[in-house]
Formats: structure tokens, C-alpha cells, sequence
């Protein structure tokens, strides 16, 4: 690791010119406000993760182990809520989007760079919020805040969903800035059909955070209303109607499910080419799967709500709509597999992320099939079984795929290579963590036991068992992963300008990238998956 | 982020974009995605509207004889009158003219300002018979189960939209401010349109809002 531990980073990047934290904390780069998204990003992940092995540990056996049921009811309230609000919406999107689709494009900054720094600023506000929560009493109602028990249990339910709600202009302030950048600021030459994948995938994120954000906002603000001055809107008590509360949550909350996978997606169709080698099957197909996808979140919300007596034609509608999202995904993961075909593929870090998402979303996308279908859902219903899908897509498929862009672009970011080897270390601990942790959790379900219960009947005490020492090996295998990112930062050896042999603009520029992204005005040549007629050579 | 303007660049080009014609699409654009966020932030308590209006057609029906058309139809004209007041300012701009702007925004404001006071006669009558949302409603002039469900929306309605009002005074003065100190001309006046945007957005939601609550039975 320190052949080149003497060489210095190339001068000027965004990194170090401006120097000073006010030159930070004021700064419009969008690179830096990328990498003060992913600072605290990566703080909340670290708490949520903290939640979820402590979750586990007290279900370790049966009984109360290290936590009364009160304290569990909020521990996994808060493992929800922040990986959800905290750390999963924004991850891909704000984190990563930020640093890189500027560059990607070939412009400067994004359209909006001042309101850029707002929605980080608006992101910090909001989780001041959560956090001041957390010390005050937490919340207890599951990360979903149903009424009519949000409205009336104790605990700081207000300060917690006035935290998500201020979170969520953060969303829509970055959604809305990724449209117009995409829209306005491309290099002259990119049409839409040259843009890297990984912007359609943004993209189509950008278009549901603008659309759905706003109705959860509202949702929010009703709740907050009905808990303070009782408004009547969702109390049965009143004339009113708590399952128009989960229409309007739900109506926000899937689709913003695939804000959650759709940027994930886009980052696996960049890595699964560049490892390939080998020019992207299907670049049409994968890009209007986006949108399609995009396009159906917004009509398959009540399938959350099977069993909470909506009418059976609304049902049935819900559920044929739900098979209908089985379409793009199919045609997206088929394509990666067709690009992969033939390729000469090799498997660095970012592709056994690639491989792990392949895996892991597949088994998320075809249990979510299951519990789309009526019947098998009033079974599976709140059970196991839904965790452990949704653990699936979310961290099997959407965290998988942001490891895999943090281990793709963290040599374009700090300009400096991590251990290969400590990676595929972590990578292991975390592929047979997860799965371990997870798969144990479908059989748990189909076995009947319900999701969110502080204790369980003693046939289900092994699989627990096994899935909390799951959870240790998984977070082991974060914690190497920290490690050696981190020392990558001060100690790895320069990466050059493209480590991997790749096309799209950002890795023609420096690593770090300079301020304004790029020395010389860059020039579109050739497209972003033209690995068939243009020669490029790896810099490691 | 005028001050980084290299030479030959227009004093309002900001560094990252190439010419005036894309910063001035780019900040409309922008300001459409924005107007979409607030027509569907409204749009939550429009189905909400609908979804108990359906539920109990004769409640609603009782109460919305407790508001006052005259006042509704007085601010309806007040809001349209300043539509046309704001449009007629960012033509001002257009032409170079910003005093006539300035005038025409003032005036704006002004009709902003009265319908507010419209706002409050109503709103202090309401609140002196106590026609107020859920569990303050204590008013027993109105049959029909659950009236205080019709004044929860009716309060959440015209509250959020009196808010934009305040929100759009707001910005009217920030650009009159702006304009009085010649940052404007027919070259650069996106962020006055983008203002006018919003403040016809506010008075279309008022020209649902109107109907709605007013006048259908």
C-alpha cells in the first residue's frame, strides 16, 4: 500500500483549494456538498446499523435479553425511520448523485448550486430534529407512524415527523435540481440517448422525489395537526378515517421505495459494463425501464394495505399493478446478465458488489412478487417474511449497489486505490452475513412468526438465533470495510485519473476531479459505453 | 455568485452555465418543477376534500352555507385583479421600465394585502361562533354528523393557501427591493417571472378553492 505513499495528489482538486471549514461549510462545489451528504449519511447508517444489531441481540434468545419491550418498540421505530429518512433516500441520490453527476454530464456544477447547499443545510435541520427525538421519549409507532396510534401514544412522535418532513424538502430541493441539470447543463454533443445510465437512473429518482415527497409532507403535517389541536381528519372517534392515512403515507412511501433502487440500478448498469468490458446490452431498454418503473410506483401503493379492509376490487387492481413492476425489473436484470455474457469480466471490488445486488435482488424482487399476490400476501402479511423481502431490496439491492459506486468512485474522490484484498474480505463477511441474517428471516415468516414482536414461541428460537449471529458477521464486515476505506484516504496509493479502464467523463478528468470538474472544457467524443471502438487504457 | 463572472460574461451569468439564454431556462424550469411540489402538497388535501365530501354530501352541503359568498367572491376578484397587476410588472421589466415594475408590484402587494384582511374578517367570525376544525368546533347551528370535519379542511385549506399569500408578499418585496436597485432590466428579470409564477400559482389554487368551499351545494 505505500509504494507511492511520497507522490501527491494532482493540484488543484476540490479537496484541498479552497482550504478552511468555511471554504466547506459555505462552499456551492457540488462535489463537496456531495461529500458533506455522504459524511453525514454515513453517520446515520452507522447509528441505524448500531439499532438493528442491538434488535438483534435482544432476540437473540427468549425472553427479555438486553432491553425491556418498551425500549424495543422504539429501537426498531428508529432503525426504521433512520435508514429509511436518513440514510437510504438520500444515500444514492444526494451522496453519490451530488459528487458525480455534474461530471458525468460535463458541466460545472449543477443547475442550482446555492439551492444545492440549502438542502444539505434543510438535511442537517431535519435530523436535528430526529435526533432531539431520540432523547426525548423516541417514538414507538414503527417507522410507518399509523394512526390512530401515532396520535395517541407518548413519545416525541411531533419532533420526530417534523424532522421527516423538513428531511423531505432536502429530497425534493435535490430532485428538482438533478431535472434541470440533466435537462440544461448536458455537453453539447450528449443527447439524451449518450447520457450515462447511472443519470437515467437519477433521473427517474428525481422525477418521483418532486412528485411524491410533496403528499408525504402534507400527510405529515396532517398528523401533526391531528395530534395537536385534533382535527378530526384521521380519528374514527371524529368522522374521520385512519386508513386514509395509510393511503396518503403509502402513496408517498412506495414510491419511495424506488427512489430508494432506481439511482441503485443506474450505478449497477455503470459497474456491470466497466467490469465487463464490454459495451452496455440494451441501453434503451434499461433506460425506459427507469422510467416505467418510475412510472408504476405511483400505482401500487395499496398493496401495503391487503388486509386493512379497502375494497377487493381496489385489491385486485393493486395486485395486477404490482406484477406489472416484475416487467422493468426483469428487463433490466436480464440485461445486465446479457452484458455480462461474453465479456471479458474481472472482479474487482465493484464487481462482486455487482454480483452481490444481482443475487440478492433478484430473491427481493421475486418474494415481492409473492407478497404481491392476494392470497399469499393475507398469509405472509406483517410477518418475517416481509422483513425479510424488503432487506433484500433495500440492503440487498440498493446498499449493495451503493457500496459497490462508493467502491467505484472512491478512488475518483480521494484520488487514492483501497486494499482489493481487505475488500473481498468484507465483501465476504457481508454477502454471508447478509444472507445468514436474512434468507433465515423468509422461513421464519412462512413459519408464521409476525415481524416487530419483542419475543417468540420457543420453535422459532434457533432461526433467530442463527439470523442475530448473522447480523454480527454483517457488521464485521462493515467495520473492516471502514477501516480500510478510511486508510485508503491518507495512505492508499494514487489511482490516476481511470483505474478502471472506463468511459464515462468523470474519469477523464483528475482524481480528485479539480473545482470547476475539469481543467480543459471536455469535448463529447464518444459515448459512454463505446468499448467496442475506443481504446482506453487502466492508470493502475 | 455574480462576483465570479469572468470577463465578456453578462455581470448575471453565474460561472457554470455557458450563456444567459440557459441560466434563464434553467431557473424556469425550475420554478415549473417547484409549482408541481406545490400543486401536489395541495393535492393531498384536495382528495381529502373529496374523499369526506363524498362521505357526507349533506353535511357539506349545511355547512358550506355557514361561509360567506360575497366576502369569497370579493377576494376572488381582489387575487385575479393582482394577477393582472403582476403580469403587467414583469412586462414593465421587460421593457426596460422598472419603475412602472416597481408600481405595478406595490400595487400587487396591495391587493395581496387586502384579500389577508377579507381572510381575517372571516376567519375572526368563524372563530367568534366557533366554527373551528375538529374538536375546538363548538358552533351547533349546522346539522349533519361530524360538521367540524368540513371546517378542519375548510381551516387547512384556506390556511395553507393564506400562508402562500404571506410566502408571495414576501418575495414580491424582495424583487421590488431588487428592482428599485436596477439589478433588473429586460437582459436579466427571470427571478421576476419566477415570483409571477408563483403568485399565479396562489391564485389558481384560490380560483379552486373558491368553488369548492363557496359555492357548490
Amino acid at each position: 500500500m505505500s509504494v507511492n505513499k511520497e507522490s501527491f495528489l494532482p493540484e488543484p482538486n476540490f479537496l484541498t483549494s479552497p482550504k478552511g471549514l468555511k471554504s466547506w461549510l459555505l462552499t456551492l462545489d457540488h462535489k463537496r456538498i456531495g461529500l458533506m451528504y455522504l459524511f453525514a449519511i454515513m453517520f446515520f447508517f452507522m447509528i441505524g446499523g448500531i439499532f438493528a444489531v442491538l434488535i438483534r441481540l435482544e432476540l437473540l434468545q427468549i425472553g427479555e435479553t438486553i432491553m425491556s419491550a418498551d425500549t424495543y418498540n422504539r429501537m426498531f421505530t428508529l432503525h426504521g425511520a433512520i435508514m429509511i429518512f436518513l440514510f437510504i433516500i438520500p444515500a444514492i441520490p444526494a451522496a453519490m448523485g451530488n459528487i458525480m453527476l455534474p461530471i458525468m454530464l460535463g458541466a460545472k456544477d449543477v443547475a442550482f448550486p446555492r439551492l444545492n447547499l440549502a438542502s444539505w443545510y434543510i438535511y442537517i435541520g431535519g435530523s436535528l430534529f430526529a435526533i432531539y427525538s431520540m432523547a426525548h421519549g423516541a417514538v414507538d409507532t414503527g417507522w410507518t407512524f399509523y394512526t390512530p396510534y401515532s396520535t395517541s401514544t407518548n413519545g416525541a412522535v411531533i419532533s420526530m415527523t417534523l424532522g421527516v418532513f423538513i428531511i423531505g424538502f432536502s429530497s425534493i430541493l435535490t430532485g428538482l435540481n438533478f431535472i434541470v441539470t440533466i435537462h440544461k447543463l448536458r455537453l453539447p454533443g450528449m443527447t439524451w440517448f449518450k447520457m450515462p445510465l447511472f443519470i437515467w437512473g437519477l433521473y427517474a429518482t428525481a422525477i418521483i422525489q418532486v412528485l411524491a415527497t410533496p403528499v408525504l409532507a402534507i400527510t405529515l403535517i396532517l398528523l401533526i395537526l391531528e395530534r395537536t389541536l385534533g382535527i378530526g381528519i384521521f380519528d374514527p372517534a371524529m368522522g374521520g378515517d385512519p386508513v386514509l392515512f395509510q393511503h396518503f403515507f403509502w402513496f408517498y412511501s412506495h414510491p419511495a421505495v424506488y427512489i430508494m433502487i432506481l439511482p441503485g440500478m443506474g450505478i449497477i448498469s455503470e459497474m456491470v459494463a466497466v467490469f465487463s468490458h464490454k459495451r452496455i446490452f440494451g441501453y434503451k431498454a434499461i433506460a425506459f425501464s427507469s422510467l416505467g418503473i418510475a412510472f408504476l410506483s405511483f400505482l401500487v401503493w395499496g398493496h401495503h394495505m391487503f388486509t386493512s379492509g379497502q375494497s377487493e376490487y381496489a385489491a385486485m387492481i393493486f395486485s395486477f399493478l404490482t406484477f406489472m413492476v416484475g416487467i422493468p425489473s426483469g428487463i433490466k436484470t436480464f440485461n445486465w446478465l446479457a452484458t455480462l455474457f461474453r465479456g471479458s469480466i474481472t472482479f474487482e471490488a465493484p464487481m462482486l458488489y455487482v454480483f452481490a445486488f444481482l443475487f440478492l435482488f433478484t430473491i427481493g424482487g421475486l418474494t415481492g412478487i409473492f407478497l404481491g399476490a392476494l392470497p399469499v400476501d393475507i398469509h405472509l402479511h406483517d410477518t418475517y417474511f416481509v422483513v425479510a423481502h424488503f432487506h433484500y431490496v433495500m440492503m440487498g439491492g440498493t446498499v449493495m449497489a451503493f457500496l459497490g459506486g462508493i467502491h467505484y468512485w472512491w478512488p475518483k474522490i480521494w484520488g487514492r486505490m483501497y486494499s482489493e484484498a481487505w475488500a473481498r474480505v468484507a465483501w465476504v463477511l457481508i454477502f454471508v452475513g447478509f444472507n445468514m441474517t436474512f434468507f433465515t428471516q423468509f422461513l421464519l415468516g412462512t413459519k408464521g412468526m409476525p415481524r416487530r414482536y419483542f419475543d417468540y414461541l420457543p420453535q422459532f428460537e434457533g432461526m433467530h438465533g442463527f439470523s442475530s449471529v448473522g447480523s454480527l458477521v454483517l457488521g464485521a464486515g462493515f467495520i473492516v470495510m471502514a477501516f480500510y476505506l478510511i486508510h485508503a484516504i491518507f495512505k492508499g496509493r494514487l489511482a490516476g485519473d481511470n483505474p478502471w479502464g472506463a468511459l464515462t467523463l468523470e474519469w477523464q478528468t483528475s482524481s480528485p476531479p479539480p473545482p470547476e470538474n475539469f481543467l480543459k472544457d471536455p469535448v463529447f467524443t464518444h459515448g459512454p459505453y463505446d468499448y467496442d471502438t475506443v481504446d482506453v487504457q487502466r492508470t493502475v | 455568485m455574480s462576483e465570479i463572472a469572468a470577463t465578456n460574461h453578462p455581470t448575471h451569468l453565474q460561472h457554470h452555465f455557458s450563456e444567459m439564454a440557459q441560466q434563464n431556462d434553467s431557473a424556469k424550469l425550475g420554478m415549473w418543477i417547484f409549482l408541481l411540489t406545490e400543486i401536489l402538497t395541495f393535492g393531498g388535501l384536495f382528495v381529502a376534500y373529496a374523499v369526506y365530501r363524498a362521505w357526507n354530501p349533506d353535511m357539506f352541503l349545511m355547512a358550506h352555507k355557514a361561509l360567506d359568498v360575497q366576502m369569497g367572491a370579493l377576494n376572488t376578484v381582489v387575487l385575479i385583479l393582482s394577477s393582472v397587476t403582476m403580469a403587467l410588472g414583469i412586462r414593465a421589466i421587460q421593457l426596460d421600465n422598472p419603475k412602472q415594475s416597481v408600481r405595478f408590484l406595490v400595487i400587487t402587494i396591495g391587493f395581496a394585502v387586502m384579500f389577508l384582511v377579507v381572510k381575517y374578517f372571516e376567519y375572526a367570525h368563524k372563530f367568534h361562533v366557533g366554527q373551528l376544525p375538529g374538536k375546538f368546533y363548538t358552533y351547533t347551528g349546522i346539522e349533519g354528523t361530524n360538521p367540524h370535519i368540513f371546517f378542519s379542511i375548510y381551516f387547512m385549506m384556506t390556511g395553507l393557501h393564506a400562508l402562500h399569500i404571506l410566502i408571495g408578499i414576501g418575495l414580491l418585496s424582495w424583487v421590488i427591493r431588487k428592482t428599485r436597485q436596477n439589478i433588473f432590466s429586460s437582459q436579466y428579470y427571470a427571478p421576476v417571472e419566477n415570483v409571477g409564477l408563483f403568485w399565479h400559482l396562489v391564485d389558481m389554487i384560490w380560483i379552486f378553492l373558491f368553488p369548492l368551499f363557496y359555492l357548490i351545494g
